[in-house]
C-alpha cells in the first residue's frame, strides 16, 4: 500500500550549526526526499568591495583577510597579485617564495577544516573535526611565528611580504611538515577505507563534468569529476612553474571524490613547500620603498589576477583611476560560484545527505557574502 | 559490508586515546602536590610543613597555578607599546591606519635652533575597541615610537575605557612585540620576560655621529 505523503517546507538556518556560517535554505521535503531547495544568503555581507574603494592599496590587504577567514593567506596572495599586475610591480624573489610557503600552508589548513567539518556533517560528532583542528593549530602557530597573527594574517604586501621569517621558523616548519604528513596518513587510515564513510558519501550528489564546467565551478569540486584544471598548472603565477607537483584527479564526482581530492591535495602541498624551502634564496623580502612606496598610485586601467585558492579560482579585479585607492574592486569568490549548483546536487536526494553534500562543497560564508 | 576499514579506524582512535592531550589550559592549570611545591620553590616536604592549607588543596586536586601562554615574539597583541620620547607627532601612524582610529592633536612647540623645530603632542588616543591589530600603524612609524604589544587580556565593562590615551600608553610596561622591528629579534629581546626601560634601546638606527652630520649637512653642500 502506498503511503500518502504531503510536501513540507522547512526553514534551515541562518543560525544553524551545520550551515558553516550564516546560510539559510528553504527546503521542501516529500517524506525523506528533497523536492525543492532555495538558498538564501547575504547575512554576512560586510561590503568589503565597497570599503575597498576608500582605502589605499596596502590597507585593503586587511580587508581581504576577512573574506574567506579560513584561508586568509590565499586571499592576500590573490589580491597582491592583482595589485602587482595593475601597478607593474616586480616582486622580490625571497618574498615570493615566502608567500608561496605561506599560502600552501594555508591550503593545507583549509583542506583540513573542510574534511573535519564534512565528517562532522556526516554525524561523526567531534572526533575527526578535533583531529583536523589539532593539526591546523600547529599551522596557525607557524603563522603566528612569521607574521604575529593566526587568522587575520595580513602578511603580504605589494612586492612581497612585510618581514622575513624568523630563524626559529625554519626548523619549526620542517617539524610541522612531518607532523602534517603523519596527520594525513592517520586521517586516511580511519576515513579513506571506512565503510560508514563509503556508504554515506559514495554515489551521492553526483554531478557531470559538463554541468560543472558550464556552471564555472572550479577547485577540488571540478577536479573530483576528472577535469584537469588547476591554475597553478594551467596559468602559473608566482613561481609555480619552478615546482613540480601532481594534480590529483578522481572521476566519480560524488561526495567521496571531493573529500579524497582535498586530502591528496594537502599531501601535494607539503611537497610544494619542501621544494620552496630548497629553492628559497637570500635577499630582501620586498622592494625598497623607493621602488614601491607605501602609497601606490597605479596608472589608470584595470587588472584581473586569479589564483588556485583552496576552494577554487579566487580572482580579484581592480580598476584604477590613477588615485591612491581603487575605483572598483570585484572579487570572484569561488565559494559563491560553487554554491550555484546546490539545487542540482540536492534535489532528489535524501534528507540525511543534505548537510553532507553541503559540507562537501566546502564553502565559507565570509567569502560568499563578502 | 563490514570489512577492515572500521577496525583500522578504531585503532587510530585508540592510539589517540592514550596520547598526551594537547589542550592548552588557560588561565590556570590544576596541579598536584609536586606541581604546587615546585611553583612555590620548595621541595614537597617543606611545602607540606610550611603550607599545610595549600598542601591539602593540592592533594584534593583543587590547587591551580597560572599558565604562561605560548606566544611568539612577533605576536600582534593589544596594549601598544609607545615611547613618548621617540615620537615626533608626525602622525604617519594615524594616516596609515585603515580604520582611522588613532587621534593625534599636536601644536608647534618650542623653537630651538639647536634641536630644530619640534611639535608638542597634546592628544594621542588609540581606540582599541575598534582596532583589528593589523600592525600597519607600527609599520608606518618612522621613528620606532609605536610598537605592537604582546598581551591580549584587555576586557572592560565599558566600551569607552577601551580608548587608550597618551598617558596610559606612556605608563604601561614596555613589552614591545618584534613585529616589524627586526632589531628586537637581532638582540634576542624576549618581551615575555624583559621590558625596555630606555627609549634609546627601542630604535632601529644608531644616531649618526656629529662628524657624519657635519659631513652631510655642511661639507657636501
Ligand atoms: S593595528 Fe591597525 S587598526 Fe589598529 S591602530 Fe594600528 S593600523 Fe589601526
Ligand atoms: S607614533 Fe610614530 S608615526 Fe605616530 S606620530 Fe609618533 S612618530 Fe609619528
Amino acid at each position: 500500500m502506498a503511503i500518502k505523503t504531503q510536501p513540507v517546507t522547512v526553514n534551515l538556518g541562518p543560525q544553524h550549526p551545520s550551515t558553516h556560517g550564516v546560510f539559510r535554505m528553504r527546503v521542501m521535503f516529500d517524506g525523506e526526499e528533497i523536492v525543492d531547495v532555495e538558498p538564501i544568503f547575504g547575512y554576512l555581507h560586510r561590503g568589503s568591495e565597497k570599503l575597498a574603494e576608500e582605502r589605499t592599496y596596502t590597507q585593503i590587504v586587511t580587508l581581504t583577510d576577512r573574506m574567506d577567514y579560513v584561508s586568509s593567506m590565499l586571499n592576500n596572495q590573490a589580491y597582491i597579485l592583482a595589485v602587482e599586475k595593475l601597478a607593474g610591480i616586480e616582486p622580490s624573489p625571497r618574498g615570493v617564495w615566502l608567500r608561496m610557503i605561506a599560502s600552501e600552508l594555508q591550503r593545507i589548513a583549509s583542506h583540513l577544516v573542510a574534511t573535519g567539518f564534512l565528517l562532522q556533517d556526516l554525524g561523526a560528532l567531534g572526533t575527526p573535526l578535533i583531529y583536523a583542528m589539532r593539526e591546523r593549530e600547529n599551522i596557525l602557530d607557524l603563522f603566528e611565528m612569521i607574521c604575529g597573527a593566526r587568522i587575520t594574517n595580513s602578511y603580504l604586501r605589494p612586492g612581497g611580504v612585510f618581514m622575513d621569517a624568523p630563524t626559529e621558523f625554519w626548523p619549526a616548519l620542517d617539524r610541522g611538515l612531518d607532523d602534517i604528513i603523519r596527520t594525513i596518513d592517520e586521517l586516511e587510515a580511519y576515513l579513506s577505507g571506512n565503510e560508514i564513510v563509503f556508504s554515506r558519501t559514495k554515489g551521492t550528489a553526483v554531478l557531470s563534468p559538463e554541468l560543472l564546467i558550464n556552471a564555472s565551478i572550479t577547485g577540488p569540486m571540478l577536479r573530483a569529476s576528472g577535469v584537469d584544471w588547476d591554475l597553478r598548472h594551467r596559468a602559473p603565477y608566482d613561481y609555480y612553474e619552478r615546482v613540480a607537483f601532481e594534480r590529483k584527479l578522481h572521476t566519480a564526482s560524488d561526495n567521496y571524490a571531493r573529500y579524497w581530492v582535498r586530502v591528496q591535495e594537502a599531501r601535494e602541498s607539503v611537497k610544494i613547500i619542501k621544494q620552496c624551502i630548497e629553492q628559497i634564496e637570500p635577499g630582501p623580502v620586498r622592494p625598497s620603498f623607493d621602488d614601491v612606496p607605501r602609497l601606490i598610485r597605479p596608472p589608470a586601467g584595470d587588472a584581473y589576477a586569479a589564483i588556485e585558492g583552496s576552494k577554487g579560482e579566487l580572482g580579484f579585479y581592480l580598476v584604477s583611476d590613477g588615485g591612491i585607492s581603487p575605483y572598483r574592486m570585484h572579487v570572484r569568490a569561488s565559494s559563491l560560484i560553487n554554491l550555484t549548483l546546490l539545487r542540482d546536487m540536492l534535489i532528489g536526494g535524501q534528507f540525511g545527505d543534505l548537510f553532507v553534500t553541503f559540507g562537501s562543497v566546502d564553502l565559507n560564508m565570509g567569502e560568499v557574502d563578502r | 559490508m563490514i570489512g577492515l576499514g572500521l577496525p583500522r579506524g578504531f585503532l587510530v582512535t585508540l592510539k589517540n586515546f592514550v596520547r598526551p592531550a594537547v589542550t592548552e589550559q588557560y588561565p590556570d592549570r590544576h596541579v598536584g602536590l609536586l606541581g604546587a611545591a615546585k611553583e612555590a620553590g620548595m621541595n614537597p616536604f617543606q611545602f607540606l610543613v610550611r603550607k599545610p592549607a595549600d598542601s591539602i588543596k593540592a592533594i584534593a586536586g583543587i590547587a591551580t597555578v597560572p599558565v604562561a601562554v605560548k606566544q611568539s615574539a612577533r605576536f600582534r597583541g593589544n596594549e601598544f607599546t609607545y615611547f613618548e620620547d621617540r615620537c615626533t607627532a608626525c602622525a604617519s601612524c594615524a594616516k596609515y591606519c585603515p580604520l582611522g582610529i588613532i587621534e593625534i592633536v599636536s601644536v608647534p612647540g618650542k623653537i630651538d635652533a639647536q634641536e630644530g623645530e619640534s611639535y608638542k603632542l597634546e592628544v594621542f588616543d588609540i581606540d582599541i575597541g575598534r582596532c583589528m591589530f593589523c600592525g600597519l600603524c607600527v609599520e608606518a612609524c618612522p621613528y620606532d615610537a609605536l610598537h605592537m604589544g604582546t598581551t591580549f587580556e584587555r576586557s572592560k565593562y565599558v566600551r569607552d575605557e577601551l580608548v587608550i590615551s597618551k598617558d596610559e600608553l606612556a605608563d604601561a610596561p614596555k613589552r614591545p612585540s618584534a613585529f616589524y622591528r627586526p632589531q628586537f629579534e637581532e638582540n634576542a629581546f624576549d618581551p615575555f620576560k624583559e621590558t625596555i626601560e630606555d627609549f634609546h634601546d627601542a630604535g632601529r638606527h644608531e644616531r649618526p655621529s656629529d662628524d657624519d652630520l657635519k659631513r652631510k649637512w655642511i661639507d657636501e653642500r
